[in-house]
């Protein structure tokens, strides 16, 4: 019983201090080979591989795969569900909060304000997402892959066509799967 | 009840559909939930991302969170945030066993690939139409060019880029310089 303690305490603690979003986590995740064996250092490098090749936030898969190692299947339920514990209490907090606050001038005049800013800032993080995705190669290094850019550029006016604007993100998803496998890309 | 695993349902959907996680999904939440269900505008997607940079944890799980108590209260936000880890438990589970087998798979590889090229069309894709509903106005504009200026080239933490942004928005509002 003591390792699901010890999942829950660890765990609960990154999802209360990892301010950011996923890749805030991963300090703390490279943190805890430290104190427990559930998985090494290096385990987080390749998770954070793993997590770009399959679904999910990149923080919940780094704690299912620890929960996982350290006590099976309930480890990772164990291990996940405290990472999201803290979020669900202060994100509960905060929306009742702004429920009382959302007709305050102040509170409307901050938000009108931090909408561009967030604009801006997705702008910046949809750049460092191309960076890795499409102009970094696996040793880290700047590459130009002139075939990938010219596809990206292919789908973004497909899927602005008029009749197709509708269809779900997920289609282009499986688009660009089949894309990679029948290419060999 | 049907509401609620309805709640469950589409946050599945979501957490199951994305690659590369947090901001990712953003075009997925903006698909399900702003167009096809109406259940929250993209002002307000954008209003939890911003609570969700400044908040512990991460920010797929806070925005799940936030949609689902404004839905249904706070057993909305708990099968929202339980929706959105499924899809990741079940499939991490399975693939713990033979990590190093999936991840050397040609196919995967490929398949990848593919994935993220389509990836970053559909980020450029979300952050254009954002940039269309969100920037109204010169000082729009300003604060979001700022904004990504100040991301990109300095250090400056997101959290703080946030709060400065509100802080200003309060101190316009102060000296009569914006009406809300």
């Amino acid at each position: 019983m003591k390792v699901f303690w010890d999942l829950f305490i660890e765990f609960f603690q990154i999802g209360l201090f990892a301010v950011g979003g996923g890749p805030a986590t991963i300090p703390f995740l490279m943190d805890l080979p430290n104190r427990h064996d559930w998985y090494e250092k290096a385990d987080v490098a390749k998770m954070l591989a793993v997590s770009e090749s399959t679904p999910g936030p990149i923080g919940i898969n780094m704690a299912t795969y620890a929960g996982y190692n350290a006590a099976g299947f309930a480890g990772g339920i164990a291990a996940t569900l405290s990472l999201v514990l803290p979020s669900i209490i202060v994100i509960v907090l905060i929306a009742k909060i702004l429920d009382k606050f959302n007709k305050n001038p102040y509170v409307k005049a901050a938000f009108f304000t931090i909408r561009p800013a967030v604009t801006g800032l997705i702008a910046t993080a949809v750049l460092g997402i191309w960076e890795t995705a499409l102009f970094t190669t696996e040793d880290g290094s700047f590459q130009f892959p002139i075939g990938s850019v010219i596809l990206c550029a292919v789908f973004y006016v497909v899927m602005n066509l008029k009749k197709l604007k509708k269809l779900h993100p997920a289609f282009w998803i499986l688009c660009g799967a089949v894309f990679g496998i029948v290419f060999q890309m | 009840m049907k509401e609620l695993l309805q709640l469950y349902a589409v946050f599945f959907r979501i957490g199951g559909l994305t690659f590369g996680g947090g901001l990712t999904m953003l075009p997925m939440l903006k698909y399900e939930l702003a167009e096809k269900k109406g259940w929250v505008t993209e002002e307000e997607l954008l209003d939890y991302y911003a609570v969700g940079q400044c908040t512990p944890g991460i920010i797929a799980v806070n925005v799940s969170t936030f949609v689902g108590y404004k839905r249904k209260g706070i057993i909305g936000a708990i099968f929202s945030t339980l929706g959105m880890i499924s899809p990741s438990l079940i499939i991490i589970s399975i693939l713990a066993l033979f990590l190093e087998q999936f991840m050397s798979n040609q196919i995967v590889v490929h398949a990848v690939a593919g994935i993220k090229v389509v990836v970053c069309a559909l980020m450029l894709n979300t952050v254009v139409t954002m940039a269309k509903k969100s920037l109204v106005g010169g000082l729009c504009c300003v604060i979001a060019a700022a904004a990504f200026v100040l991301a990109v080239f300095t250090p400056v933490p997101t959290v703080l880029l946030v709060i400065l942004a509100g802080i200003l928005g309060v101190i316009l509002y102060k000296a009569g310089g914006l009406k809300v």
